[in-house]
């Protein structure tokens, strides 16, 4: 099945010279709830904008339910829908006319964008405003403007840059009820976050950018499952023997007087250490082996733990 | 897009324009109307009455062609520079960049706003011209296609101005230290013949003078250049201006980094 969007050799330079994106592959299936996580100015926003044709890409190719959209701009931008990371829109007009007039951009004749106004003002909790300017709103309605804006022309993608940002937990909690919604309508749905909760409660497929690369593109449950896992490196005294085995974990000999262990971060050391003097080991030392994606991870649970 | 899509899309945008030149009317369409009234007051009545005849009419007669394309130039540049620059400021350009439109229909849009309100003012002007002196229209097709493609060539200029525009302060120097002394020296207020040579040599360098003479001569009859010329010139740089509108749209770094 063509993917709902499939990423290859992306790379951006900024004017200023700053190569933001180093060469991004990434493919997201249809029906997919995607999470890009990674730190602030990992390139997540840069990524997203030149999907939506704001910003140009470098090179590489970007397909959007097969459309390119350096060679069929129109019909790949019509799959998707955007609720970008900064507030875009007007400030003196009414949300109405915001959203009819998305309508209209995409060529919506005006009794079926006139509906969709509506059905999309009122999903979002917004048709009481639709008269007032759009400044008069609370930033959490903002938000919700946009989603409403990026959904008249009912896009098979709809991809939101830090939605959740600045949005106060109860609020948070509604919006992520109303994506799974729209997600088991079939939307595909793509989301940044610098979260990890939000990406762990919402999305099945999640790549993890920093630097302007992907450092990981896997499945929600395998990522945890290997979150879970850690390794260590023991030191022994005495030679080891070729082939290290420790019962019931997976050794690796490093080298003659070290190797390495796989751990569950559940499992107790008391018994990890009866294991090795079962296998004759006399450990001398022993230390955390340093792991990027850890590293990364103890970095964005330590920002998703405030309330920024 | 299918074409009637195009279609929609294009006229959404032109409803959106107009519908903000009249919500804002206090500053769109009253600040003309008081100026020009203050001109035909001063021209026409205290002043006019002691200059005489110029290029065989009354001063003021001779003075509203000038006057009304003065507010149709200005109005439809004022119009595009400030919508597109804003819509730039606070980034709901970007509700366009991300729509499947096509370029061109993005800038007719705009262009056709500006056109709206170029000539909104225009009528308005001459009608308000009108309680002050006679008009007899010489060549309606001539006035027509004349006031037409000059707002078009302005929205355009408009346009470009807002594409380069970083500031608020940028949208008013064109207008400001260009449009205005181009159009009083253009021959709103007298006809270049009362110039020395140098001056009315100098003067044919002036693209607002071709503009303001050929629609004069829409009116009276009447004009310091060639009509034909004029047009020819005026067609060359609106078409010159649409082009590298479209490069922009397409390519620059202002638009999409
Ligand atoms: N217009 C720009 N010019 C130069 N550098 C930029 C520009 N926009 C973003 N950057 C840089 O590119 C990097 C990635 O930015 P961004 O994609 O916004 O990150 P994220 O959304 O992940 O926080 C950052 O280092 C940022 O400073
Ligand atoms: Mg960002």
């Amino acid at each position: 099945m063509t993917k709902a969007l499939s990423i290859r050799g992306l790379r951006k330079t900024y004017d200023n010279g700053f190569e933001a994106l180093k060469g991004i592959d990434l493919d997201v299936s249809q029906g997919d709830f995607y999470a890009l996580l990674g730190p602030n100015g990992a390139g997540k926003s840069t990524t997203i904008s030149i999907i939506c044709s704001l910003v140009k890409k470098t090179a590489g190719d970007v397909h959007v339910f097969g459309k390119s959209i350096s060679d069929e701009p129109a019909e790949a931008k019509k799959f998707i829908g955007l609720v970008p990371q900064e507030f875009n829109f007007s400030n003196f007009e009414s949300l109405w006319d915001i959203v009819r007039n998305q309508a209209g951009y995409y060529g919506l004749p005006r009794k079926l964008a006139e509906e969709r106004t509506e059905k999309y003002l009122k999903k979002l909790g917004l048709w009481e405003k639709r008269h007032d300017a759009a400044r008069m709103l609370s930033g959490g309605m903002k938000r919700r403007l946009m989603i409403a804006r990026a959904l008249v022309h009912e896009p098979k993608l709809l991809i939101l840059d830090e939605p959740t940002a600045g949005v106060d937990i109860e609020l948070r909690r509604s919006m992520w009820d109303f994506l799974r919604e729209i997600n088991a309508q079939g939307i595909t749905i793509i989301l940044t976050t610098h979260y990890l909760e939000e990406a762990e409660s919402l999305c099945r497929h999640i790549g993890i950018i920093d630097q302007g690369h992907i450092v990981e593109d896997t499945n929600m449950k395998v990522l945890l499952k290997r979150l879970q896992k850690e390794v260590f490196i023991f030191d022994v005294a005495g030679e080891l023997p070729d082939d290290v085995t420790v019962e019931g974990f997976d050794a690796r000999r490093v080298d003659e007087h070290s190797f390495e262990l796989t751990i569950d971060k559940s499992l107790s050391l008391n018994t990890v250490f009866e294991r090795l003097t079962q296998a004759g080991l006399q450990i001398t030392s022993m230390r955390n082996k340093a792991n990027r994606l850890e590293e990364l991870f103890v970095g964005l649970l330590a920002k998703g733990g405030d309330t920024q | 897009m299918t074409l009637r899509e195009q279609w929609i899309a294009f006229l959404t945008i032109v409803r959106k324009e107009v519908r903000r030149f009249m919500r804002i009317w206090m500053q769109t369409l009253l600040p003309p109307a008081i100026t020009m009234t203050l001109y035909f007051v001063i021209f026409g009545t205290l002043i006019g009455s002691r200059i005489g005849e110029m290029g065989g009419f009354s001063y003021i007669q001779f003075v509203v062609p000038g006057l009304v394309m003065m507010a149709v130039v200005t109005n439809s540049y004022a119009n595009v520079v400030s919508s597109f620059y804003g819509a730039k400021f606070q980034r709901f350009i970007e509700e366009i960049l991300v729509s499947p439109m096509s370029n061109s229909i993005v800038l007719w849009g705009y262009i056709v706003g500006g056109v709206a309100r170029g000539l909104l003012v225009g009528l308005i002007v001459t009608l308000l011209s009108l309680f002050f002196t006679e008009l007899h229209i010489h060549n309606l097709w001539i006035m027509i296609a004349i006031v037409a493609l000059t707002s078009v060539f302005f929205s355009l200029a408009g346009f470009i101005n807002a594409v380069f525009a970083n500031s608020f302060d940028d949208v008013s120097i064109v207008p400001v230290f260009v449009l205005t002394p181009l159009t009083y020296l253009g021959g709103v207020f007298y006809s270049i013949d009362m110039l020395s040579d140098f001056w009315a040599g100098m003067s044919k360098l002036n693209p607002m003078l071709y503009i303001v003479n050929a629609f004069r001569y829409g009116i009276l009859g009447v004009s310091d250049v060639n009509v034909v010329w004029a047009f020819a010139m005026i067609l060359c740089f609106t078409a010159a201006a649409y082009v590298y509108c479209m490069y922009l749209l397409a390519n620059s770094k202002r638009l999409r980094q």
